[in-house]
């Protein structure tokens, strides 16, 4: 049984007629007093993902091995609280202030993401908030990479969180980006994409120094990084860069294309998106290689697409499932074989995940379980 | 921490108002020539067409200004450079846009704002207007932009082996985001730094390490006021030190518990 997270919109201060990825309860799932004053949805989310799956307890338990200040943090987000400058702007006094309420300069700047993680984690060492659009929460694996590579910490916490806001949902609409149903990753009747919202953490360290890998351990075994040097909003017409970031996380990897089982694809359900995607994929992997969208259940969470895509990737190889390409009902007529609709229970060794934001900025993330060779 | 990073500084660009470029700021910063009262308001970068120039976010001018210039300098052609963009706040004229015609009619939102908005803008401008298809990251650390982004270029430096543009920047704060944002004078500053050997270039050893008695990098000279709030202008004292070309260390915040010792060797 497949059940889409994807509900009508009834977030917008304005009624606006699509479907978006909203995590119930976030209104009322207030901060604790200690960090009130952080009070925004982006922050509400961040802790409620924080308090799941024991994070906050791993947190704790790294920061009394390592110390706090050899721990670093990497946070991607496209908006980050964004949508309490919105709400502050709704709320001017008559002179045009701020109300006194939202006179908090730590919540109206992009690195409030980090910086409150920071404080909640009582962390300190080095912090960093990555807004490169929807690969920020991927690029943060390179970034935490080489500050464990180049020993400045021990351990590193990435991750990212991305909320609804008007910012994204009229600014993807003023762009004609937006499915007015559910949206429907490489479909043929694919009309744009759905919004949502997602928080996600992970927890990296070097690898045992005797170079043993455990049986099962999860491994980020490369990175590609690039840029398509082509269009603000629309992605290269022949994949260029996106190619680049792959090839270049195959070559860190030692990996070729063949050995990897599962491409967590980009797939937002745009026209162009998933076209060159498709093509791209077509183009260089094999027909065992298998691939999907996973955004009909979540929808596009921008900035945090990379973090939570990272993690249903992770998820894949432990449990052997590669998810379907949900909502999708009939495949464009010249998509990639390798593109599934249904799960598909498989064994799992090596998989890819990509993610790709404006600008043109992409990043496509390695994982592994388990030794590859 | 461990590991010191050492670097060349090939090349540098600046925008500030008194101190104009990076060939008249070194000389305001030397002390060799009263500050630069002719500045150009609007940096205008020959990246881009005078028609793009008119259509473009402050804040991207402003950071390719400075990028072009260290490039330049560096004599390096920008398509080969991977590139760190840091900046604390964003564009905040558009912020400003965006957050008042979303409280008051949110259908009009300009797609083209829209997509300027994020935060990589002046980095995805950059890489198309040069051709870069290297790797690109736009960043923000709040007060602390410029010490962790300079300290995350210089990784991605070392650790790929490769010369690398960094630049930092921010516009002032406009309309009710002044209430929370002090910044008030834009600052851009850009380096091309290159791990490996490099003639003549000053060079620069960085050593990040825990928090270290606050207060030793006062600024260099009696620099304008309005620069204190800009986070990109904590570069001053590292700026000041190269115009004058010293052997020295400086302190510089990399985030709130964090700070990096400069040793310049000019």
């Amino acid at each position: 049984m497949r059940k889409s997270g994807l509900v009508q919109n009834s977030f917008t201060t304005q009624a606006l007629a699509c479907w978006i990825g909203r995590v119930a309860g976030l209104e009322e799932a207030a901060l604790p007093a200690e960090l009130a004053s952080w009070d925004s949805r982006n922050h509400r989310l961040a802790w409620l993902a924080l308090n799941q799956d024991g994070f906050r307890e791993q947190a704790a338990t790294l920061r009394e091995r390592y110390g706090a200040d050899r721990i670093a943090l990497v946070l991607g987000t496209s908006t980050s609280s964004i949508g309490e400058t919105e709400h502050a702007y709704r709320e001017l006094d008559a002179d045009g202030h701020f109300p006194e309420s939202q006179r908090r300069s730590q919540v109206h700047q992009p690195h409030s993401l980090s910086a409150f993680v920071q404080t909640a984690l009582a962390l300190h060492g080095p912090c960093l908030t990555l807004a490169t659009a929807c690969s920020s929460s991927a690029k943060v694996f390179a970034s935490a990479e080489r500050l464990l590579r180049a020993g400045l910490a021990d351990a590193a916490i990435v991750g990212g969180v991305d909320t609804l806001c008007d910012s994204v949902l009229f600014g993807f609409n003023a762009l004609e980006l937006v499915s007015p149903e559910p949206c429907m990753p490489f479909d043929i009747d694919r009309r744009g994409l759905s919004i949502g919202e997602a928080a996600g953490f992970a927890i990296l360290e070097r690898p045992a120094q005797n170079g043993k890998v455990e049986k099962d351990a999860m491994r980020l075994i490369g990175y590609g990084e690039s840029s398509d040097a082509h269009h603000m909003s629309s992605p290269h017409p022949q994949g260029l860069g996106a190619q680049r970031a792959l090839t270049d996380a195959l070559a860190r990897a030692g990996i070729a294309t063949n050995d990897v089982d599962y491409v967590n694809l980009h797939g937002t359900a745009s026209r162009q998106n998933d076209a060159v995607e498709s093509a791209l994929i077509a183009r260089l992997f094999p027909a065992t290689t298998l691939a999907s969208s996973t955004k009909g259940w979540s929808g596009h969470t921008l900035g945090a697409a990379g973090i939570l895509e990272a993690v249903i990737t992770l998820l894949a190889l432990e449990q052997g499932l590669v998810p379907g390409t949900l909502n999708t009902r009939t495949l464009d007529t010249d998509c990639a074989q390798q593109i599934v609709l249904d799960n598909r229970a498989r064994e799992l060794r090596i998989a890819l995940s990509n993610s790709f934001g404006f600008g043109g900025n992409n990043c496509c993330l390695a994982f592994a379980r388990g030794a590859v060779a | 921490m461990n590991g010191a990073i050492d670097l060349a500084i090939e090349g540098i660009g600046l925008h500030a108002a008194g101190l104009g470029d990076w060939q008249s700021g070194r000389e305001v910063l030397a002390g060799a020539r009263d500050p630069v009262t002719t500045a150009p308001l609007r940096p205008a970068p020959a990246l881009l067409s005078a028609n793009e120039r008119r259509r473009a976010p402050e804040s991207v001018l402003l950071a390719l200004a400075v990028a072009e210039q260290a490039c330049a300098m560096a004599q390096r052609d920008p398509r080969e450079l991977p590139n760190v963009f840091a900046s604390a706040y964003g564009d905040l004229a558009i912020n400003d846009y965006l957050c008042a015609v979303l409280a008051r009619a949110p259908l009009e939102l300009s797609p083209t704002k829209f997509h300027n908005s994020v935060h990589n803008a002046p980095a995805g401008y950059w890489t198309i207007a040069t051709g870069c298809m290297a790797t690109s990251s736009a960043l923000s650390a709040g007060a602390a932009s410029f010490g962790a982004g300079l300290l995350e270029a210089a990784l991605l430096a070392s650790c790929e082996s490769t010369p690398v543009l960094f630049a930092a920047f921010d516009i002032a704060a406009s309309g009710p985001l002044t209430d929370v944002v002090a910044c008030s004078a834009p600052f851009g500053v850009a380096f091309v730094l290159n791990p490996g050997a490099s003639s003549n270039a000053p060079r620069l050893r960085l050593h990040p390490g825990a928090a270290v008695a606050p207060g030793l990098a006062s600024p260099p000279v009696a620099m304008h006021a309005s620069f204190a709030a800009n986070p990109a202008a904590a570069s001053l004292p590292l700026l000041a030190a190269l115009a004058r070309r010293e052997r020295t260390t400086l302190t510089l915040a990399a985030g709130p518990q964090i700070h990096l010792q400069l040793e310049i060797h000019s």
